[in-house]
Formats: C-alpha cells, structure tokens, sequence
C-alpha cells in the first residue's frame, strides 16, 4: 500500500444522533498529511461533535473513521492508541489543577506512553520554551492566564507526538487580547507541517491559515473546498451568507466608506514566535 | 457541694472504667470509620457507575440505610440475625457491622457527590490523552477528589464517633453505659456526680473529635493547589 497517496485522515459516511436527533447525517472527509483544516459552520451544526468522534470520545452510529489506512471506528478499535495518535484541545481552559504545568505535560507521555523521564522532559521543555512559557514550568495553573493555559493545553497534547491535532474552539473563551498568543502558536504549528483540524469562530485566523475549508450545516458538509477558494469566492450560497455575517458595514450614515475596510481584511498572523 | 462531687473521679476504680469505656467507644468507632471510608470510595465509584442497574441497586442501598434509622439496624443485625441464622454476634462485633454498613453507604454518596462536581472536562482531557480508565481515576479524579472529600467525611466520622453511644442498647458497655454505671453506684452519697461524670464525657468526646477537624484542616492545607 502506498502510504504517501493515503489522505492522514478519511470520513466516510459518519452519523452520529444524541437520542434520535442526528448531529452529523452522513459527514465524509478527507485530510491530506500536513493539511491544515478549518471546520466552519454555524452553531450546534455538528462541529465538536466530529472532532469528538474523531478521537472516540463519542460513539458512532454509523460510517468510517480511517487513520492512516487503519479503520478506527470498528468496535474493537483501541481507542487509548488512537488517542495517542491525535492530540485534543478544547475550549474550556482543561489542564489538571493538581499538578504543575511540567507535570501536565508529562503525564501522557509518562503514563500512558511510559517513555523515559529524562528525554520526555527534554522534549516538554523544549515545546514549553517554543510557546515562551518555560519558566513558568513550576507553575500551578490557576497561576496562569487564560491564553497561557491554552499554550500548555496545545503542548500537553503536541508533547504526545501525534500526527493529527484537533482544535475546538480553543480561543472563544479568551479575553480578546490572548486570542492572538494562542493563534500563534497554531499558526506556527501549521508552517511546521502539522495536520490539523481546526474549529474556530476566528475568520481572519481561519482564511490566513486555512489549506482547505470544511462548511458544515446541520451535521452534513455543505462545502469543502481549498481555502483560498473557500474565502474569496465559496462556491455554495449558504457559505457566501455565512462568511458575510461576519462582516460589518458602516452603520454611520454620513461617514465616507472610501478607505475604511469592507470586507475581511487577513490580519497578518506572527509566526516569529515558534521560530 | 458541686465541687466535693468531684471525689467521684478517684473513688474506686472509677477514672479506670471511664477510660476502659471510651477505649471500646474508640475501638468501635475506628474500626468502623477506617473500613467504610476505603469501602466509600468503591460504594462511590459505583454509585457513578455507567451502568444503570448498578446505580440502581446502589441507590437503593443508600436509601435503605437513610431511612431506618441506625438504632433498629443494630436490632436488626443482633437480635434478629443471631436468632434467624443461630449465629453468636457479640454487641461490638454487631456494631461495627452495622456502622460499615451505615458508613459506606454514606461515605459512597459523599465520594459520589465529590466526582459528579469535577467538570467533565477534566476525565475528558485524561481519556484524550489516551489514559485509561484506571489511569484517570489514580491521576486525575483522585487526587482532586480527595480535598472535596475532607470536610464531608469528617463530619460523617465524628457524626460515627457520637453514634456509638447506642451500641449500649445491644449490650455494649462504652463509656456513656459506664459513665451510668458510676453515677448510679453513688448517686445516694454523691448526687452530683451525674454533673461531673456527664461533663468529662462531653470533654473526652470532645478530646476524640477535635484533634478530627484538626487534622482535616491541616490536610486541606496540604493538599492546597
Ligand atoms: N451530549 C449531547 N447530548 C445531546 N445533544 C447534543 C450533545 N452534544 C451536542 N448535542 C447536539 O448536537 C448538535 C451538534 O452539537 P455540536 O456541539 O457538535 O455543535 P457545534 O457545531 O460544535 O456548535 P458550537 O459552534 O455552538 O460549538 C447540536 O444540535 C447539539 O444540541
Ligand atoms: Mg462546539
């Protein structure tokens, strides 16, 4: 089999329904390696519910789940392997308040990957120091903000070597002015190649970042398409729509429109940080 | 008057039994609490079980155990176990059954009550990184857990320390049934003894209790993060 043509990451046909309510109807997708994609849609489409799925935290009624060529939603799929292959991070700040950001970091690669001491800490400080929080590796985390904890949720996970990392919404509980630190630091991880699913409510982030785009409305996928296509001219109506909710026009009446801004303007992302 | 009643402390070996007393009070007690807190926390990892039947019958345990009152369970288990199966229970032995059985049930709610008030996210994060169930439970639940638990189960140890005065009604001498005893040997000479043996009992539950909360206080603090 040839590896290198396998898409990292294949949907088939995915149905998920909460009681009788379907939550994603028939959802397929593909995820090329080192693709960085954006999941959009409107809320309750059905978004968490994919990326809860792709990592078993939710049971699937029906379709495939296939992780490099190997059918991961068969019943008797080993979901503590799968999930060291895909790193989560959610929107909910979730380090565990008990241990130190150090010891959050290692515990998936202590525990359940049972690496040595030494070079798993080599490795956690090493991704601590990229996301600029080395120095506060003692620290507890209610001792840090919201945007830093989120930098340590992304390098507990990334700290597993996964191949695939996916993204809930991790900034829409961040003061505005942490969003971007966050954003950043998966920026920099999309320029290194990482494959990503991305679910985020933040458009300029998305159109900068975005290889391809995933349009989902009530659980189905409306559109997918490359990302460039996808921002500057969607090939669907209900996608056309979506993007303009997020625009604002001038409410002013008596303001000249010349200059100002009418539509989305990519906010240039930093990558310097990740280097 | 009062203060000459206080000869009743060294009449005989009357300061002895006191002592022998709340050593069984002790005993029973601790016993007990050391059993139905490890007990506890499988009854609350049941309680919390995914499977409904489990809960159920869980439920129904705790119940139980709510609703009759721990005086007739103490009946229950030693007169009518030892007449139906011809068994011999001692008194203690039928009161530190009774007192696991009443503890567990409420040591297990309390485990319960302390893991349903994790956020979800926090088991979520653990089975994310791929830990297993037994994992997330040792790493992730415990530990949090175990500073929510210390105020409940605390108050549940000296609320078991204060109900072993009913084990005199199965025949077990503690240190209230002797502190009776005393009075009633010298109430004619001395009729205020009942005030002094009653109010050194309150001091020794007391004496019991409060190095209880103490701990706890302190553990609280340790466990601070
Ligand atoms: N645990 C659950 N039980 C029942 N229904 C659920 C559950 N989780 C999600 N749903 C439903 O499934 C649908 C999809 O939810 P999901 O959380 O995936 O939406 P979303 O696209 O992530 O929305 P948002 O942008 O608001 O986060 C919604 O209709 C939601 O009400
Ligand atoms: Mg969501």
């Amino acid at each position: 089999m040839n590896q290198e043509a396998l898409p990292l990451l294949q949907i088939k046909g995915l149905v998920k329904t909460y009681g009788k309510a379907p939550a994603l109807n028939g959802v397929s997708l593909s995820v090329g390696k080192g693709d960085a994609v954006v999941i959009l849609g409107p809320s309750g489409c059905g978004k968490s519910t994919l990326l809860r799925c792709i990592n078993g935290l939710e049971r699937i009624q029906s379709g495939e789940i296939i992780l490099n060529g190997e059918n991961i939603s068969n019943p008797g799929a080993r979901w503590d392997l799968v999930r060291q292959r895909v790193g989560m991070v959610f929107q909910s700040y979730d380090l565990f308040p008990h241990m130190s950001v150090l010891d959050n970091v290692l515990l998936g690669p202590l525990k359940v990957q049972k690496r040595d001491k030494a070079e798993a800490r080599r490795q956690a400080e090493g991704l601590l120091a990229r996301v600029g929080l080395l120095d506060r590796k003692k620290d507890y985390p209610r001792q840090l903000s919201g945007g830093q904890k989120q930098r340590v949720a992304i390098v507990r996970a990334l700290c597993m070597n996964p191949d695939l990392m996916l993204f809930d919404e991790v900034t829409a509980a961040l003061d505005p002015e942490m969003v971007r630190e966050v954003l950043d630091v998966i920026a920099g991880l999309a320029e290194q190649g990482m494959t990503m699913l991305i679910v985020t409510h933040e458009m300029d982030f998305a159109k900068a970042i975005a290889d391809k785009a995933v349009f989902i409305v009530d659980g189905a996928v409306e559109e997918e398409s490359d990302g460039e296509v996808f921002f500057r001219n969607p090939r669907t109506e209900r996608a056309r729509r979506f993007l303009n909710s997020f625009q604002y026009e001038s409410r002013r009446p008596r303001r000249k429109t010349g200059a100002a801004p009418s539509g989305l303007t990519p906010v240039p992302v930093t990558r310097a940080t990740m280097g | 008057m009062l203060s000459s009643g206080l000869r009743v402390f060294f009449e005989g070996r009357n300061m002895a039994r006191l002592m022998a007393g709340l050593l069984v009070t002790l005993k029973i007690a601790l016993i007990s609490i050391a059993i139905c807190f490890l007990a506890g926390l499988l009854a609350g990892l049941l309680m919390t079980s995914k499977r409904p039947a489990v809960r159920a019958a869980m439920r129904v345990y705790l119940e139980s155990v709510r609703i009759v009152p721990v005086l007739v369970w103490l009946f229950l288990v030693f007169f009518g176990v030892t007449r139906a199966w011809g068994l011999n229970l001692s008194g203690e032995l039928a009161a530190v059954l009774v007192f696991v059985f009443w503890g567990t049930a409420e040591m297990g709610d309390i485990v319960r009550g302390a893991i349903q008030s994790l956020p979800v996210h926090q088991r979520q994060s653990g089975m994310a990184l791929g830990l297993t169930e037994a994992q997330i439970y040792r790493h992730v639940v415990a530990p949090q857990i175990l500073r929510r638990l210390l105020p409940a189960s605390i108050n549940l140890a000296t609320r078991m320390v204060k109900t072993t005065s009913l084990v005199v009604f199965v025949g077990v001498t503690e240190v209230v049934k002797t502190g009776q005893q005393i009075i009633e040997f010298s109430n004619s000479k001395n009729p205020a003894a009942a005030f002094w043996i009653y109010g050194l009992i309150f001091i020794l539950y007391f004496l019991v209790c409060y190095p209880i909360s103490l701990l706890s206080r302190r553990l609280e603090k340790v466990w601070a993060y």
